[in-house]
């Protein structure tokens, strides 16, 4: 696939090195390309068949709910957003046509697209926007999008098209926050969100939904992109177990499948029929340490083990090089601002020796907290760190905790355990979420008064270099005083069929974005 | 009242305290688990107010006692109730997996019952032969196997280099019946080679055990074949152990076959059950324990009365 995607920005900026064997590299490039481009022209029709690593028999409709990537990837196929995160990693209106912010960027108005069609024929009004919306604030509600739209103060319908919703305060980034993928737009049945009947306004139609086994769609006829959803039907099935999901695809009873395992992927590729893919994105994974609890209530101490850590090996190990490695902050190469210039820190246990000093300690004894629920490999890492952590005197004890429960009962609370981020598609909102003084999963418990005056300011700043500026301090006082050692950023590394097409891949979610049953199709 | 009928009446009788204590150990057991359905639904997600709402949706403010005895009232009229994480009726929530289920365990006892006992007798027949050694210990190295192990043997022989089966059971509602059996066979072939040992060393052992009493003895003095002897005169007075072990392997087929569930991706109640446990959805949890239990309380109680009616002496006693 690494190849795959060289083809595909081959025409676009040839590297330093492909320009050098020149002739040789067009000439491939002319033999290559016109039957490239041949595949490139979507085709309709066909059963689309993918397995998931994911489902689970207690999976609901309910968006409210939606926490697993079975019910996440169902979400896109039969149902549409208001936004849609492009693959160049900018925001576009799906349902919405025009999108218009005040000047205080706390006041937002979304014109919906004229005539799309619910799967039962209604056309979607700002009403169902509405509806959709509240399904998820409010007092009573159970949904866990609800720490997502509580900025939002007031939602009313200016007419039937259009939707004005009132923030809290300032948030240039708002287009982004409706893109969640919690956030469907289904039909209101007198004011309340009826995503019990299952019908959206998606490219599928729901035909049969067992969770935690399977679910058949059918396409939509009236679907309003015309230049989407290439596949007649759509089936998802859940194949927990990865060898399973390898074997099905290597037999031919699925197309595609997410998750590949890292400790097989080389003999996978060596498969001609199957095309194993790799995208970079914001997934990153994190070990956090509550600031709130000694030792790591000390700076230095936290310091000490940022360098400790031997990012590049843990990367070879856990990933096989998968992935890229962190810089103790969570913004990642997918978020418009990542700081790229950002100096790399790197493993130098004399460096973990000095700031143990400047802590006024010889040597350093904690535990760490991992399963294999926090990130598939969670527990080798921890053994990974521990390894190189002992040349720099510090001793981690790598407690492994029970899968189960392990969100409720290890994570904050537990004072270092490993975390999973899926990340996000902002900067404002990665950090909102896990960063900010007083956010619900704040997993340091982090509290740094710069930090949340720039956070607070960017977030209403709608000039764009004043944000950059302001994004690239904050990605540097997370990466020197924040709570988290941040190893690596996991790529999605998903594989396909030969027999399917596709452009280039959406980097804000696994599987494309999550809209491969909307953007690719059999060739 | 014949003996027989009263024995059945009896244990009917046991068979219903038994469930009632199985209901109250899973119901303490899932309570003592860390966390419970409100976190484990919310997951990562999960905040301290959408945790209370959802407890409170849930009806889990309710003492423990109290919860355990509207579920029992409900039960006792025969209403299983509602998934608490899905909110979906336990009966059609289970009703296609229990078939699947059964389907599965029909379709590997089909196979592997006539071929152990089928192996087991001429085994016997052929006592101490290369066929005899052979069997047993091909069939000792099966069981030995872990599951999984045999499962993916089986896939990578059938489904990935020879082509002739699917690796997967995708099956659904709408499978015909000769699709699914083909979709199911590898996982029945894998629940065969797990217990045919069981059956087939049971019955080579039962048999053999007959073999040296007086009239087989008096059988071959008459100049009987030594087929007709093994048939007609040692098995029928071999079946009762033999049943018994044949209906506890039944049993195990429909209660015990959640890794080849996960391995070949059946949907049968084992997941349903795992996945339950793992979220805490304690309705689903009891529906699928007592439908376990109450299958080894009636197979257990059917191979006893197979057992019985097959030796005249306990038939007619005096």
């Amino acid at each position: 696939m690494i190849r795959n995607q060289r083809l595909w920005r081959g025409g676009l900026d040839l590297g330093r090195r492909d320009l050098l064997v020149g002739g040789t590299a067009l000439g491939v490039a002319g033999l290559v390309l016109p039957r490239h481009l041949r595949a490139q022209e979507p085709k309709p029709g066909g059963r689309f068949r993918l397995g998931k690593a994911h489902g689970s028999t207690t999976d609901t409709l309910d968006p409210g709910t939606f926490e697993n990537d079975f019910t996440i990837g169902m979400g896109y196929v039969f149902n549409n957003y208001l936004t849609e995160v492009q693959v160049d990693g900018t925001i576009a209106g799906e349902l919405a046509e025009e999108i218009e912010a005040s000047p205080d960027a706390a006041t937002w108005t979304f014109r919906l697209r004229q005539g799309v069609e619910f799967h039962n024929g209604k056309t979607v009004t700002a009403a169902d926007v509405i509806a959709s919306i509240n399904h998820h604030r409010g007092e009573e509600s159970t949904s866990a999008a609800k720490v997502i739209v509580e900025p939002i103060t007031e939602i009313e319908a200016l007419d039937e098209r259009t939707v004005r919703f009132r923030l809290a305060s300032g948030n240039a980034d708002f287009p982004f926050v409706v893109s969640d993928y919690h956030l469907t737009i289904v039909p209101s049945a007198d004011g309340v969100a009826d995503w019990r009947s299952g019908v959206g306004c998606g490219p599928y139609v729901i035909e049969s939904f067992e969770p935690g086994v399977r679910g058949f769609f059918t396409k939509h006829a009236n679907y309003w992109k015309t230049d989407r959803a290439h596949f007649d039907e759509v089936e998802f099935l859940s194949i927990i177990d990865v060898a399973a999901r390898t074997n099905a695809l290597t037999t031919g009873e699925i197309d595609a499948m997410d998750r590949v395992d890292l400790k097989t992927v080389h003999l996978l590729q060596r498969n001609p029929a199957i095309k194993v893919h790799s995208v970079s994105g914001n997934q990153h994974y994190t070990f956090a340490m509550r600031t709130d609890t000694a030792p790591f209530d000390d700076n230095n101490v936290r310091l000490a083990l940022k360098y400790a850590l031997d990012r590049e090996a843990m990367l070879q190990t856990v990933l096989r090089g998968f992935g890229m490695v962190g810089n103790d902050h969570p913004i990642g190469p997918a978020n418009q601002f990542h700081h790229a210039d950002l100096e790399q820190r790197s493993y130098d246990p004399d460096r973990a020796r000095f700031h143990l000093r400047e802590a006024g300690l010889d040597s350093l004894t904690v535990d760490l907290s991992v399963a294999e629920a926090a990130f598939a490999g969670a527990v080798d890492a921890g053994v990974v760190f521990a390894e190189h952590a002992a040349a720099a005197g510090i001793t981690i004890n790598v407690v492994r905790e029970p899968n189960d429960g392990y969100w409720s009962n290890v994570w904050m609370n537990k004072p270092w355990s490993a975390v999973y981020w899926g990340g996000r598609p902002t900067e404002d909102w990665m950090f909102s979420t896990a960063y900010a003084s007083g956010a619900a999963w704040n997993d340091t418990f982090w509290e740094h008064e710069r930090f949340n005056e720039l956070l607070a300011e960017a977030r209403a700043e709608l000039d764009e270099a004043e944000r950059r500026e302001m994004y690239h301090e904050m990605q540097a006082i997370v990466r020197d005083e924040g709570g988290a050692v941040i190893p690596m950023f996991a790529a999605y590394v998903f594989a396909t069929s030969d027999q399917i097409g596709h452009g280039e891949f959406a980097n804000n979610w696994d599987m494309d974005g999550h809209k491969c049953v909307e953007r690719w199709w059999f060739t | 009242m014949h003996p027989l009928l009263r024995m059945i009446g009896e244990r009917l009788g046991l068979g219903l305290l038994t469930l009632f204590v199985v209901s109250l150990i899973i119901f303490l057991g899932v309570e003592l688990l860390p966390s419970d359905i409100a976190q484990e639904i919310l997951g990562q997600a999960a905040t301290p107010e959408t945790v209370a709402a959802l407890r409170t949706r849930l009806g889990l403010d309710e003492p423990p006692h109290v919860r355990y005895l509207d579920w029992l009232l409900g039960m006792a009229q025969g209403d299983f109730g509602r998934s608490l994480a899905s909110g979906r009726e336990i009966s059609e929530l289970i009703g296609t997996r229990l078939y699947n289920t059964l389907f599965l365990a029909g379709l590997a006892a089909v196979i592997s019952v006539p071929l152990a006992l089928g192996l087991g007798i001429l085994a016997a027949l052929w006592r101490n032969s290369l066929f005899d050694r052979g069997v047993n210990t091909a069939a000792l190295a099966a069981v030995s196997l872990p599951e999984f192990f045999i499962a993916y043997i089986l896939i990578l022989w059938l489904a990935v280099t020879a082509g002739v089966f699917p690796s997967i059971s995708n099956i659904n509602p709408d499978t015909a019946f000769w699709d699914r059996v083909y979709r199911t066979m590898l996982p029945a072939l894998t629940l065969t080679l797990v217990v045919v040992a069981h059956m087939m060393r049971m019955t080579r052992a039962a048999i053999l055990n007959l073999m040296a009493s007086p009239y087989i003895e008096m059988a071959r003095l008459k100049g009987i074949k030594n087929s007709r002897i093994v048939t007609r005169h040692a098995l029928p007075n071999a079946l009762s152990p033999i049943i018994t072990v044949v209906v506890l392997n039944l049993a195990f087929l429909i209660v015990g076959v959640v890794v080849v569930e996960v391995v070949f991706v059946y949907p049968g109640l084992g997941q349903l059950l795992v996945d339950s446990v793992a979220k805490r959805d304690l309705p689903v949890v009891q529906a699928c324990s007592l439908i376990f239990a109450t299958t080894y309380i009636l197979l257990n109680l059917l191979a006893d009365v197979l057992a019985t009616s097959s030796n005249p002496r306990l038939r007619h006693p005096r």
